[in-house]
């Protein structure tokens, strides 16, 4: 046997109880590197707290996480936060810090963690934010972006701190719908860059374009996973396909 | 007499004026090593705050509510007059600046803490994620949004606790009300009091200004 590199990202046995209720049961799941895998499923089943877990923004009760072999549970906080920097994050309300210019936004934690001088921190934020198409937004105020600008200088914002994964929670879900274009085009060109991604996301077409993997989850377990054409067009349970129905109806 | 000899008295104005000045300037300097104190002790309680940890939380809890519901003036005298009964002797006006600003720092602390609690938790976690510690997201992302949504109430509650500076009187800082109502006494004109009262708003009315600009200067749109 030949000893293949460990998976980008490994959760192995994931548990998660509040009190007496238990939303994540038994996961487990590997994304290899470069690999976009793709995490559906109706709302509580449980997803955003599994991608929640992975950078220990939730704290499982169970099971482990692993980035690049190295663990994330049962570590101290120095070294959690050191971990985290391998981890970047998008959140559904994006989270961009309101009292700081775009440009100080996708800085800070270049500086402050990755400990980037000023001068060079300040370069490295106008190189992604113009992969974003936003270094002309650099000088401005969060809050005179539209939702799909915020989401992107989010995206840059991760991106700046050279994340070996990327986790990303219904980046869409929070902006009109004219505005998930220019994120899901920022989503795919760092996908054709090679980043290893995990999306939790409602955006069925997205999916079914570019994922490598889909995962299914209900009810706070993995009920199936496959490539998007078995996903989509051959769910094995019932489950899969009464959501599928539910969602399409939807969509139709 | 008439209106103009009991209140703005030439002679007297001419004769207190030096006196009046020193002791402006004593409130002055009082109230700007208060309202620092004050203020960088109340960010330094609610940062404890944040730690969620009972042993840290009640006791500031206690000490914010203590101070705010106690009258400056009853613990002003307490240190002044109890303290050296237990051996310990502290100079008037260390008196009147501990208490001060440990009466400006339990206000402030409860201001900046409704701050950083109206602030949304994906603050906190947008920082956590892109690894920074504790700290650096309460000194970069959490502390600055927190002073700007307290600056109004914050240069408010420093206003106040200038003017009770006036409280030194009592135990015999030279502060302006105290050198001027001893000028009154001495006089038997009431014009040193309106010297003192003018002398506020010497002090005040920039002070007010300047906290309109600094008002405006951190708004921002959320």
């Amino acid at each position: 046997m030949t000893a293949s590199p460990p998976p980008m990202l490994e959760i192995v046995a994931l548990e998660k109880r509040f009190g007496d209720n238990t939303v994540l049961r038994a996961i487990d799941l590997k994304v290899t590197k470069g690999e976009l895998v793709f995490v559906i499923g109706p709302s509580g089943s449980g997803k955003s707290t599994m991608l929640r877990c992975c950078n220990r923004l939730e704290e499982p009760t169970g099971g482990a996480i692993l980035v690049e072999g190295q663990p994330m549970l049962g570590i101290p906080q120095r070294m959690l936060d050191q971990m985290r920097l391998k981890v970047g994050m998008v959140f559904q309300g994006f989270n961009l810090y309101p009292h700081m210019s775009v440009q100080r936004n996708v800085m800070l934690a270049q500086m402050k963690a990755l400990k980037r001088p000023r001068a060079e921190a300040a370069r490295r934020a106008l190189q992604e934010l113009e992969r974003v198409g936003l270094a002309h937004k650099a000088e401005a105020m969060p809050g005179s972006l539209s939702g799909g600008q915020q989401q992107r200088v989010a995206i840059a914002r991760a991106l700046a701190l050279d994340p070996r994964v990327m986790l990303f929670d219904e980046p869409t879900s929070a902006l009109d719908p004219e505005l998930v274009g220019s994120v899901l085009q920022a989503m795919r060109e760092l996908r054709e860059r090679g980043m290893t991604m995990l999306v939790v996301s409602h955006e069925m077409a997205f999916a079914r374009a570019a994922a490598d993997r889909v995962v299914f989850m209900d009810g706070g377990v993995i009920v199936e996973q496959g490539t998007p054409d078995e996903i989509f067009g051959a769910p094995k349970s019932e489950r899969l396909r009464a959501f599928l129905s539910r969602v399409q109806g939807e969509a139709a | 007499m008439g209106f103009g000899t009991i209140f703005f008295n030439p002679d007297v104005i001419a004769q207190y004026l030096p006196a009046i000045l020193g002791a402006l300037w004593v409130t002055v300097w009082l109230s700007v090593v208060i309202t620092a104190t004050g203020l960088v002790l109340g960010a330094a309680l609610a940062a404890l705050r944040t730690t969620g940890l009972r042993v840290l939380a009640w006791p500031v809890i206690l000490f914010a509510d203590l101070l705010r519901a106690l009258p400056p003036l009853v613990l002003i005298l307490i240190l002044y007059f109890g303290l050296p009964s237990l051996g310990l002797t502290l100079p008037a006006l260390a008196v009147l600046w501990i208490v001060l600003s440990l009466v400006l720092a339990a206000f402030a602390e409860e201001i900046f803490w409704a701050g950083i609690t109206a602030l949304p938790r994906g603050q906190w976690e947008a920082g956590a994620a892109t690894g920074l510690g504790r700290p650096a997201v309460l000194a970069h992302i959490i502390f600055p949004q927190a002073l700007r949504m307290g600056i109004p109430s914050l240069v408010n509650r420093a206003l106040t606790i200038s003017k009770t500076t006036a409280l030194g009187s009592v135990i015999g800082v030279k502060e302006v009300v105290s050198v001027a109502g001893s000028a009154q006494s001495t006089s038997g004109s009431a014009t040193p009091l309106t010297m003192a009262a003018l002398a506020y708003l010497v002090i005040l009315v920039p002070a007010m200004i300047a906290s309109r600009r600094i008002e405006r200067r951190f708004a921002y749109q959320p």
